[in-house]
């Protein structure tokens, strides 16, 4: 079942088409790798999946971005709302000068999702389910800065996942980690796809292929190609794939 | 081509030159084993056994080379299919020798006595077994399926002479119960050049999966 679908999407930056009319969809729970070299429009598409373009100043979009159906750029759409259905993980992992706690409460605080009790097992369950809860338990009250680089990239997952997400977005997520953080987050991915759609962006091609179910390559502001990851990764159907894939270009 | 992948380009060629030139060993090995039955030539015929050694110690070699080519530049799509179809390629090759083996140790045994009649098939056999590992392996070289699928039709020539030498030989032994382990043997080494055959046609089902990444059974 498609949770996001684009048609014709186009995205301005001023004057400049960055993408070029995208028609897509993401399948539910499951997980979907945009690849693609630098300045491709891949994390400019990934950002129309919550609005977060919406902060740069001079951009526009075309054609329509459908969240479950609706269109997410239509008026009157609570954009803080939409945030909080579709959540966004960044490439450096971005804790707040908090505590671990208050770094994981911070969201249902300010949407008045859970007090007291409730968010106290809100955070337990957040920090479960990204796989952190047994390193941090013992030190709720630590600074969150304290944590280790793959550890913070982890709290951000909580974070998200605390607002009780339906789509995570995660771009690039594992460029600041060690190999085995990244396999870490890559395990937890697979975890949570069984909850979530998830949307990454990547360059790490490897990554891609290890941990995602549909894979979709951009090139110049276009979608080259969308398919299954193992079809893109072993038999591509455009030539133009396989020249990235394999390294001869990008 | 970017600079990026110039090591596993060359790394590429390198595995593709090593398959050619064991194809070559290989072919050399049939060559040799036939001739070595037609004449009678003990001392070819061991050279031949003795020569399979060295034609299981490349193909190891080679397959080291593509386990290494995969955990060292994650090859994916058309690079993966080269070298998946690399192992394989060179698996046959080996089995192909050790066929080539088998008709050289059925030399040795026939050898000192008379044949049976003047040996014309296997030697076709034997050609055209040949000409079937040099066009797959020129069918890999070039990455053309076509050519593949028209090399994989000759296993049909092969079996179409297997089939005569059998009934023909089916004749000497019911004739003459006498001729029987000679025929025999003889029936063991179309055998060999049959088997090489559907080898050489699994090497251009590979070559169809390279270049296509279909695989399929190329049985005509």
């Amino acid at each position: 079942m498609s949770k996001i679908e684009t048609r014709n999407l186009r995205f301005y930056y001023d004057d400049l088409e960055a993408l070029h009319g995208i028609s897509m969809h993401t399948e539910e729970r499951r997980i979907t790798a945009l690849i693609g070299p630098s300045g491709c429009g891949k994390s400019t598409f990934l950002r129309c999946f919550n609005r977060m373009n919406d902060t740069i100043s001079g951009t526009r979009v075309e054609g329509q971005v459908l969240l479950d159906g609706q269109d997410i750029y239509a008026p009157g759409v609570d954009v803080v709302e939409l945030r909080r259905r579709v959540g966004m993980v960044f490439q450096r992992p971005n804790p707040f000068p908090q505590s671990i706690y208050d770094n994981v409460a911070f969201g249902p605080r300010v949407l008045g999702l859970a007090r007291g009790g409730a968010l106290d097992a809100l955070v337990e369950k957040s920090l479960r389910a990204a796989a952190l809860w047994d390193e941090v338990a013992d030190k709720l009250d630590s600074p969150a800065i304290d944590l280790s680089a793959g550890e913070q990239q982890r709290l951000c997952i909580a974070r998200v996942l605390a607002v009780q997400p339906e789509v995570i977005l995660m771009d690039e997520p594992c460029s600041a980690l060690d190999p085995a953080d990244t396999l870490r987050i890559e395990d937890l991915m697979r975890e949570l796809r069984k909850q979530y759609t998830i949307v990454i962006v990547t360059h790490n091609m490897q990554q891609a292929a290890r941990v995602s179910d549909y894979t979709g390559f951009f090139w110049l502001g276009e979608l080259v190609e969308y398919d299954e990851t193992g079809q893109i990764f072993t038999r591509p159907a455009q030539a133009l794939t396989e020249d990235y894939i394999t390294g001869r270009m990008g | 081509m970017s600079k990026a992948r110039a090591l596993f380009d060359r790394e590429l060629v390198n595995l593709r030159d090593n398959i050619l030139y064991l194809g070559s060993m290989v072919e050399t090995a049939i060559e040799g084993a036939v001739q070595a039955l037609k004449e009678q030539d003990v001392d070819l015929a061991r050279q031949v056994i003795a020569g399979d050694a060295e034609i299981n110690s490349r193909r190891y070699d080679i397959e080291e080379q593509c386990v290494r080519l995969i955990a060292t530049q994650q090859p994916a799509a058309g690079d993966l299919r080269a070298i998946i179809a690399a192992i394989h390629i060179v698996t046959e090759l080996e089995r192909m020798a050790d066929h080539a083996s088998g008709v050289a140790e059925l030399g040795v045994r026939l050898a000192g006595q008379p044949h049976l009649k003047p040996l014309i098939d296997v030697p076709r056999m034997a050609k055209i077994d040949q000409e079937m590992i040099r066009a797959s392996l020129d069918a890999y070289f070039k990455r053309d399926p076509d050519l593949a699928l028209e090399t994989a039709k000759r296993d049909a020539e092969i079996d179409g002479l297997n089939d005569q030498v059998y009934r023909e030989l089916l004749t000497y032994m019911l004739s003459d119960p006498r001729t029987i382990t000679r025929a025999t043997y003889l029936l063991w080494v179309t055998h060999n050049l049959e088997r090489i055959a559907d080898r050489a046609t699994n090497i251009c089902e590979r070559v169809v999966y390279m270049c296509t990444g279909r695989m399929e059974e190329l049985n005509f």
